[in-house]
C-alpha cells in the first residue's frame, strides 16, 4: 500500500485548477448517465428489475457459504481449476505460481478490477512476469503508469490530445495526431502482436453461476475472448460476491448491467466459459479479501451486491467534478467510498465524506444498494474509531455546546451577527473557506425568535 | 390544529424573512401557530459529519419544545428529514417516534396536509426552482430523474399556483448544488463549482431569482451569485407563495 496519499479535499483541489477541463469532464459523463436515463426509462419494468436483481443478490449474501461449494463443485467436475484466496497477497501468489509453473515471462490480461484492488501488475513486474493490459483504456492509463480512473471507463479523464501524446512516445504514432481512428488502429496493431505470443491470459469475471460451475464476461471489446481463446491457459479471478444462483438469473442482471453501466442494452460480449478446450487449462481464484469482514458488517453487507457497472460514479455530482484519482482506490466513486474503509480505515477514512448525500447514487444502483445512507454510517465508525482529526472533534465539541444550550445558543448568534456586521473581517478573510469563492450572508440586525418576541408574542 | 414552527437554526439567524413568511403563509391558511421560544438545532451539522453520537442535547431540546403539536411544520427539507430519520431518545422514545410522524416540510405541508389549491399569491418573476436533494430524494417531495416512475412535484404544484408566476425548464433539474452541509467548507473546491454550475444552469434560463424549499442551498448559491455580482437572486418559496401577504 501506498505509505502517503492525497486526501480526497486536496486531490480535489489540484483537479480544479484547470477549470475547462474539470467542465469537459462533468459534461463527459453527464452525457454518459443521460444515455443510462434513456435506456432505463425504455423499460416499463426497470424498477421491478432493479428490486428482483437486489433480492436475488440479498439471497446470495444470505446463503455464500452453499453457493460457493455449489460452484466449486460444478466447475472441478467441468475440469477447471479452482484456488481460494484470503487476501490480495495470497491471490497474487497463486496467479504468480500458475504462471511460474508454465515457464512464461509474458501475460495478457482483460479488464480486472480484481487485480487492480489487489495490485497484481506491480507483484508480477517485482517477479519479472511483464503484464499487457489488452482493453483499450486499460492499455492508455498503464502505458502512463496510472491506475484507472473508472470502473467502466479506465480513462475517461484523458482527452484524445492526451491519447495521442501518450501513444505518440509509447507506441511511435505521429506526434500531434490525436484522430480517434487513427489512435485505435495504432493500438489494434500493437495489441494484436500482443495477442498471438502470450500463452496466458487473465481475465475478470462479470457473473459466476453456481448452478453450472460457468463464469460470464461482459466486454465490447472481444479483448477477453481474443485473449483466453488464443492463450493456452485462461486464470479468471474473481471476488467471491460474483456468485449467482442459477443461469436463469442471468437474464436479469444483463439486462442491467450495460444499460447502468453506458445506456447500450447489453455488452457487445456476453461470454460464457464453461469449461477449457482441448489441451487448455482453466483456472479460477476465488478471492475474499475483507469480503468476509464486510459481510459481517451488518450496515455494509449490502455493498457486496455491487455489479460494477459504474452508474453511481456517473451520476455522482462529486466524482463528475473530482475525478477518478481523488477517491485513492481501485474503485473510486460513491461504491468505492464505502468499499475501502473496510480495506483500510485509516487510509480511506476522507472517502465517505466526499459526498454531498445527494443521494443520486442510490437511485441509479441497478442492484439497489443503499449508498448514500452508508457513507453517512460509515462517519459514525470512522469517527468513532477514532479517524477523526482533533479540530474537526474540537468544533464539533464547541457546536455541540452551543446548540444544546438556547441561551448561549441566542446570546452566541446575536454577538456573531453583530460582528459580521461591524467588523466583517472577522469571517470575511482567507482563513474561512466558505469567504474564499462566495460571499457570507448579510446578517440581519434581528434574529427571527427576536423579531416573534418583539411583534407576535403577546 | 395547532401547528409548532420549527424554523432552522441558520433561517433564525440570517434568514428571519423565512421565519415571518412561513408563519404568516400558515396563519393565512388558518392554522393556529406556535413557536417554541427554546428551539435551537435539529442536530444535523453534527450528524452529518459522523458526531451523531454527540446530538443527544440537541434532541432532548427539540422534543422538549415540540411535544404536544398536532403538526410541526419546517420551512426546509434536510432539517425535516434529519429529525424524521434520527430523532431518538431513550427515555422518551414514544414521544420521538410521535414527534417524527407529525414533522412535515412546509410544501409538502400545504399538498398534502392543507391540501392547498388556490393561493393568493402573485410573484411577476421567471424563476428557477433549486429541488434541494434532501427534501426531493430524501423526503420524496418530486418525483427523481433516476428514476422510471410518474412525474409530480409538490413545490411545482404550488409555484403553478402563484399568478404571474414564470417557472423556467433546467437543463439538469435535480442535480445537487454542493453545499451539502460541512461539506461546503471540507471539500470548498468541489462544492464551489458544484454551485458555480447550478448557477450557471439557471443563469442560462434567463431566471430573476432561484427560488427552492431549503435556504443552506439558497444561501451557497447565492453567496456565489454575490461573488459573481450576478443581478440574479435568490429567494424562498415561503416568500413567494406568501408574496400577497403583507
Amino acid at each position: 500500500m501506498e505509505s502517503k496519499v492525497l486526501e480526497h479535499s486536496k486531490a480535489s483541489e489540484v483537479f480544479n485548477k484547470d477549470k475547462e477541463r474539470v467542465g469537459w469532464h462533468d459534461e463527459t459523463l453527464w452525457f454518459v448517465r443521460s444515455k443510462r436515463d434513456k435506456a432505463a426509462h425504455n423499460i416499463p419494468d426497470w424498477e421491478l428489475l432493479r428490486s428482483t436483481a437486489s433480492n436475488i443478490k440479498h439471497n446470495v449474501l444470505s446463503n455464500m457459504h452453499d453457493y460457493l461449494v455449489e460452484f466449486e463443485k460444478n466447475a472441478l467436475a467441468n475440469g477447471v481449476h479452482v484456488h481460494w484466496a484470503a487476501d490480495a497477497e495470497e491471490h497474487n501468489k497463486i496467479v504468480h505460481g500458475i504462471i511460474a509453473k508454465h515457464g512464461v515471462t509474458r501475460m495478457v490480461k482483460s479488464k480486472s478490477m480484481l487485480t487492480e484492488e489487489c495490485h497484481l501488475n506491480d507483484y508480477l513486474a517485482k517477479n519479472g512476469v511483464e503484464v499487457i493490459d489488452t482493453d483499450l483504456g486499460e492499455r492508455i492509463v498503464q502505458l502512463r503508469d496510472e491506475p484507472p480512473s473508472h470502473i467502466v471507463l479506465p480513462a475517461i479523464h484523458l482527452k484524445k490530445e492526451d491519447v495521442g501524446e501518450t501513444f505518440h512516445i509509447h507506441l511511435g504514432t505521429e506526434k500531434g495526431n490525436k484522430d480517434p481512428q487513427y489512435l485505435t488502429e495504432a493500438a489494434r496493431h500493437h495489441l494484436r502482436e500482443t495477442f498471438l505470443t502470450r500463452k496466458i491470459a487473465l481475465t475478470g469475471v462479470n457473473f459466476a453461476v453456481a448452478q453450472t460451475g460457468e463464469f460470464v464476461v461482459c466486454t465490447n471489446e472481444g479483448n477477453a475472448d481474443m485473449g483466453a481463446h488464443l492463450a493456452d491457459v485462461h486464470i479468471a479471478c474473481m471476488g467471491f460476491e460474483k456468485l449467482i444462483p442459477r443461469r436463469e438469473h442471468l437474464g436479469v442482471f444483463l439486462r442491467l448491467l450495460a444499460r447502468s453501466a453506458t445506456g447500450q442494452p447489453i455488452t457487445t460480449y456476453s461470454s460464457h466459459f464453461k469449461k477449457p478446450r482441448e489441451g487448455q487449462e482453466m483456472h479460477i481464484v476465488i478471492v475474499d479479501n475483507g469480503r468476509s469482514t464486510q459481510l459481517g458488517r451488518e450496515d455494509f453487507r449490502n455493498s457486496l451486491k455491487c455489479i460494477r457497472c459504474g452508474a453511481c460514479m456517473n451520476t455522482c455530482p462529486v466524482y463528475r467534478r473530482s475525478g477518478g484519482h481523488s477517491y485513492h482506490n481501485a474503485v473510486a466513486g460513491p461504491i468505492g467510498s464505502i468499499l475501502a474503509p473496510n480495506l483500510d480505515m485509516r487510509k480511506n477514512a476522507d472517502l465517505p465524506f466526499a459526498s454531498t448525500l445527494c443521494g443520486s447514487c442510490s437511485n441509479v444502483c441497478p442492484v439497489k444498494i443503499d449508498i448514500h445512507d452508508q457513507l453517512y454510517k460509515w462517519r459514525q465508525v470512522i469517527v468513532k474509531e477514532g479517524y477523526a482529526t482533533t479540530s474537526k472533534k474540537l468544533g464539533m465539541g464547541a457546536m455541540t455546546f452551543t446548540l444544546s444550550n438556547p441561551a448561549i445558543y441566542q446570546t452566541g448568534g446575536k454577538v456573531g451577527r453583530w460582528f459580521m456586521r461591524n467588523i466583517p473581517f472577522v469571517v470575511n478573510n482567507g482563513l474561512n473557506p466558505w469567504f474564499k469563492n462566495r460571499e457570507m450572508p448579510e446578517p440581519p440586525k434581528e434574529s427571527f425568535r427576536e423579531w416573534y418576541l418583539n411583534n407576535k408574542k403577546s | 390544529m395547532r401547528v409548532g414552527l420549527f424554523i432552522p437554526c441558520y433561517v433564525d439567524q440570517f434568514y428571519p424573512q423565512i421565519g415571518v413568511a412561513t408563519l404568516e403563509l400558515l396563519e393565512k391558511l388558518g392554522c393556529e401557530v406556535h413557536f417554541p421560544l427554546n428551539q435551537t438545532c435539529c442536530g444535523q451539522p453534527m450528524a452529518n459529519s459522523g458526531f451523531e453520537h454527540l446530538t443527544g442535547g440537541c434532541n432532548s431540546l427539540f422534543i422538549d419544545n415540540f411535544e404536544g403539536f398536532d403538526y410541526i411544520v419546517c420551512p426546509s427539507g434536510s432539517c425535516t428529514l434529519h429529525i424524521k430519520e434520527h430523532l431518538h431518545e431513550e427515555k422518551r422514545e414514544e414521544k420521538a417516534s410521535t414527534i417524527r410522524k407529525r414533522v412535515y416540510e412546509l410544501t409538502e405541508f400545504l399538498t398534502d396536509v392543507l391540501k392547498v389549491e388556490n393561493l393568493e399569491a402573485n410573484f411577476p418573476h421567471r424563476v428557477g426552482l433549486h429541488q434541494s436533494c434532501h427534501g426531493q430524494r430524501g423526503l420524496k417531495l418530486a418525483q427523481m430523474s433516476e428514476l422510471n416512475a410518474p412525474f409530480f412535484s409538490k413545490p411545482e404544484q404550488l409555484l403553478k399556483q402563484v399568478k404571474q408566476l414564470d417557472l423556467v425548464s433546467l437543463s439538469r433539474k435535480d442535480e445537487c448544488c454542493g453545499f451539502g452541509g460541512t461539506f461546503c467548507v471540507t471539500e470548498e473546491a468541489i462544492s464551489v463549482r458544484m454551485g458555480q454550475d447550478r448557477v450557471k444552469d439557471h443563469e442560462d434560463k434567463n431566471v430573476e431569482f432561484i427560488t427552492g424549499g431549503d435556504m443552506s442551498c439558497l444561501m451557497h448559491l447565492e453567496g456565489i451569485l454575490r461573488r459573481q455580482q450576478s443581478p440574479v437572486k435568490v429567494i424562498h418559496i415561503a416568500e413567494i407563495l406568501n408574496s400577497t401577504v403583507k
